[in-house]
């Protein structure tokens, strides 16, 4: 066996030489990206792959660095009025686009009112919502010239803020806040996306993009800090089918892949060892119990389904460690927040869960001797999602006698569904976060949120916590506020958080200054590549 | 000929305007959106959305702007896609597919032919039980399984060929996908053909040139051949249609930029615009290979007259 790695790793050195050999002075990075962008607009953006993307491309007032944390980006610094309403952002003297022309203020005021103009139909524009007057204008309610964003002079750019937003500088790294070259746009309209025309801010330029195939950049001589980007070429494939990007990096074409299955972890881990990074994302699985009927509107009821769930058995037996139990509404790794609130079942055994959720359902008139107790799963098609309901239906039929029925809906039909309140008893779903603070998680589940309340769960004193976090200036105070609200919903249970994701990455041992993060950043100017 | 040609190509007309208003009216059944994603949208964000595309409008009328724009050769903007409309994103694709289709095609149908007369040639030998059982493996195991059972093979154990992409259109890069592609339509012609022949070799008027003298291979080539090209032919169309517009999974499974994976992809996603545009591009590639296929027949087969 041994022999024959060895000879399979010297056919694989053999190949990556040959391979290397035409670009050898060129640094040169290739990337499996989960699929094709569906677009390198950051105003229709909608989803990492492309966030991978457009952050090598552009750069935004500020940005993560290579452990995920936020940093001046094309702002050298930036103040904050006493009131908190206002953020003054002094742009760097040495920001330039691609085509040599110099970044200006007014580049962000254009690109921040073109998110929010509804003509532009920008999928994240609530991403940038805070900003005053941008939910009016985003409804059509008011021109975009009245949105607070405003510039000083060529290098001072002025957002006001409705109210106090304490996460304000973790939404301006976000996708949708990337700023666009107004002169291009208007000159080249929709057409600005195209290879040739695209002019960028940051470490690197688009040079080629064939559709489904692959998408070059190249390194971008105008950015600031040009010099220390070590990269001159980066290659993104899309790869959607995740057991072909595998083979792809096992046949040593690329030095980065995204996303592989997680039944693949086992092998891979054996065979690549530490070129796997499992790591913990901002991004949960739950299930959601319709409060708006019985036996789901009683809280004893959704206590012991919550418990009669083997959270372990998921993430080992299903997920194969490509996803961790999860007691918390927030997954861990959120820097300021610190350790999230657990149900208090969490640090019980499953048999001892069991017991207690069986006195629960009975309190509550359920189980032995009393109504039965009828379930219905709904969940989008997939297979990790079928095994799943599959099995919690089996640990709710063994522990509780239940009656469990299983629905599935494609992903466009399920989330329909639930978006436009359709009645149910259970019902997964997922959420991942935005921006890296804990209110993107709880205001999922205020009274006032109609979309993605799927519980239609409403509780006085959780909205009044929430309310009250947004206005205060203090940052622990309003952690704080933030912990409280978040215990009243583990022990609440409208929700319950059975897993949180992994960001599965394979990184070749050529890759240097790669860091796993729970914000899933990994700009490629921070990387380089030792042949 | 040219007005059967012409007549056939008028009644494409209606043909398609079935497909377009039938495949529209399916995909609004469907529920959800295009915009409905696993990471849901805010409602002001759906409202602006569907108000850009016009998808607010009553369906008649969608149908109605829809149809006049098809009508002018617009399919409209892809929903998923949101760079592109259908027309650039099938004017992107469609030549790699139709280049790898292409080759797929020859290959299936030289090697099917070829293995074909060869085993009906040496019926009930071992060649023959061989080809046979070749070719029912050709049909039985899906691409899904030939693609990366190849790829595993020629470019993770031996190294000799690329995993995936189309590089620089090299033969290299096209050879594995060609012949993932290619295998199950291969097994298919060889078995059709090994029947057709065998049925030629015993009919009445080849015994006569037989009992002419002839040789063997002019027996063979220039007259059983002809008589058993016909279920081939008959084959062709949907075969070389199917090639053609590409295959989702091929494509998937060794990143090609083809048309065949937007069928599959604007189907889940309710990229409506997008379905549209396949669905029309393989209605159309259907109706001009039944057309080539009925004009093959009469050169081949002298009962056919098309007048």
């Amino acid at each position: 066996m041994t022999a024959r790695i060895t000879a399979f790793k010297a056919v694989l050195a053999a190949t990556i030489f040959f391979a290397a050999a035409p670009s050898w002075a060129e640094n040169v990075l290739y990337r499996g990206n989960a699929g094709e962008p569906t677009t390198l607009d950051q105003h229709h953006t909608s989803i990492n792959i492309e966030e991978f993307i457009l952050k090598d491309l552009y750069e935004g007032l500020t940005i993560y660095d290579a452990k995920g944390v936020i940093v001046p980006g094309a702002a050298e610094s930036w103040t904050e009025s006493d009131d908190g309403l206002t953020y003054t952002f002094k742009i760097r003297d040495n920001a330039k686009w691609s085509d040599g022309s110099p970044v200006t203020a007014d580049d962000f005021v254009f690109s921040f009112r073109r998110a929010e103009d509804p003509k532009t139909a920008a999928a994240y524009a609530n991403i940038l919502y805070p900003i005053k007057n941008a939910e009016k204008i985003n409804k059509g309610e008011l021109p975009v010239d009245q949105l607070g964003a405003r510039a000083v002079d060529a290098k001072t750019l002025e957002l006001t803020v409705a109210q106090p937003t304490p996460y304000f500088l973790e939404l301006l790294a976000h996708q949708t806040a990337l700023p666009l070259s107004k002169a291009n746009v208007e000159k080249n309209g929709a057409d600005f996306v195209k290879p040739g025309v695209l002019v960028s801010n940051g470490a690197f330029k688009l040079a080629e993009h064939v559709a489904n195939d692959h998408l070059t950049l190249v390194k971008n001589p105008e950015h600031w800090d040009a010099a220390n980007t070590k990269l001159d070429k980066v290659v993104f494939y899309p790869l959607e089918d995740q057991a072909a990007a595998v083979r792809r990096y096992e046949a040593g074409e690329l030095h980065v892949d995204y996303n592989f299955s997680a039944d693949q972890l086992p092998r891979l881990r054996q065979q690549f060892g530490n070129e796997v990074h499992v790591s913990p994302a901002l991004a949960t699985y739950y299930y959601v119990f319709d409060t708006r009927n019985a036996p789901m509107n009683d809280v004893r009821v959704r206590q012991a389904l919550a418990m009669g769930v083997d959270r372990d058995f998921l993430a080992n037996e299903i997920y194969k460690g490509a996803q961790q139990p999860l007691y918390s509404w927030i997954p861990p790794g959120l820097g300021n927040y610190g350790e999230p609130e657990k149900a208090d079942f969490a640090n019980k055994s499953q048999l001892d869960r069991e017991d207690e959720a069986l006195k629960l359902l009975k309190e509550a008139g359920y189980g032995e001797g009393g109504k039965p107790l009828t379930i219905e799963i709904r969940y989008n098609t997939n297979p990790n999602h079928e095994r799943v309901a599959t099995a919690i239906a089996d640990m709710w039929k063994t522990a509780f006698g239940a009656q469990v029925s299983l629905v599935n809906l494609d992903v466009s039909s399920h989330y329909a569904y639930l978006q436009e309140g359709g009645k149910f008893s259970v019902a997964r779903a997922g959420w991942t976060a935005d921006y890296g603070d804990a209110e993107n998680f709880l205001a999922l589940n205020t009274t006032a949120n109609k979309t993605f309340n799927y519980p239609h769960w409403s509780n006085a004193d959780y909205d009044a916590l929430m309310a009250k976090s947004y206005t205060e200036k203090d940052p622990a105070a309003r952690q704080k506020l933030m912990h409280q609200a978040e215990a009243i919903l583990v022990k609440e249970q409208p929700v319950t958080a059975l897993l949180v994701n992994n960001d599965l990455w394979l990184v070749s041992k050529k890759v240097q200054g790669w860091y796993d993060n729970a914000n899933n950043q990994h700009l490629s100017r921070f990387l380089s590549v030792q042949n | 000929m040219i007005s059967f040609i012409l007549r056939r190509l008028a009644s494409a007309v209606p043909t398609l305007f079935i497909v377009v208003t039938i495949s529209f009216f399916m995909m609004r059944f469907a529920p959800g959106g295009p915009f409905n994603l696993e990471r849901p949208l805010p409602p002001q964000t759906m409202e602006n959305l569907n108000r850009a595309y016009g998808l607010d409008l009553p369906l008649w009328q969608q149908y109605l702007r829809y149809l006049g724009n098809v009508v002018q050769g617009d399919f409209g903007p892809s929903y998923v896609y949101r760079d592109n409309t259908v027309d650039q994103l099938i004017a992107m694709g469609l030549p790699y597919s139709i280049r790898l289709g292409m080759m797929a095609l020859l290959v299936a149908l030289i090697g099917g032919v070829a293995a074909g007369t060869y085993a009906a040639l040496r019926q009930n030998s071992l060649t023959d039980l061989l080809v046979m059982s070749v070719s029912t493996v050709g049909v039985t195991v899906p691409n899904f399984v030939v693609g990366p059972v190849l790829t595993l093979i020629f470019a993770v154990l031996l190294a000799w060929l690329p995993a995936g992409g189309w590089g620089d259109g090299s033969l290299r890069f096209l050879i594995l996908p060609t012949i993932a592609l290619a295998l199950p339509q291969l097994a298919v012609f060889a078995r059709l053909m090994r029947g057709a022949m065998i049925e030629a070799l015993h009919a009445d008027h080849i015994r006569t040139v037989r009992a002419y003298g002839l040789p063997p291979r002019t027996v063979i080539v220039t007259h059983a051949m002809r008589a058993a090209l016909l279920p081939i032919v008959s084959y062709l169309a949907p075969c070389a249609a199917a090639l053609l517009t590409g295959s989702a999974v091929i494509e998937s499974i060794f990143t090609i930029p083809g048309v065949g994976r937007y069928f599959v992809i604007g189907a889940i996603n309710r990229d409506y615009t997008l379905v549209m545009g396949t669905v029309v591009l393989i209605a159309i590639f259907v109706i001009v290979f039944n057309l080539v296929v009925d004009l093959l027949y009469g050169l081949l087969d002298p009962r056919v007259r098309h007048e």
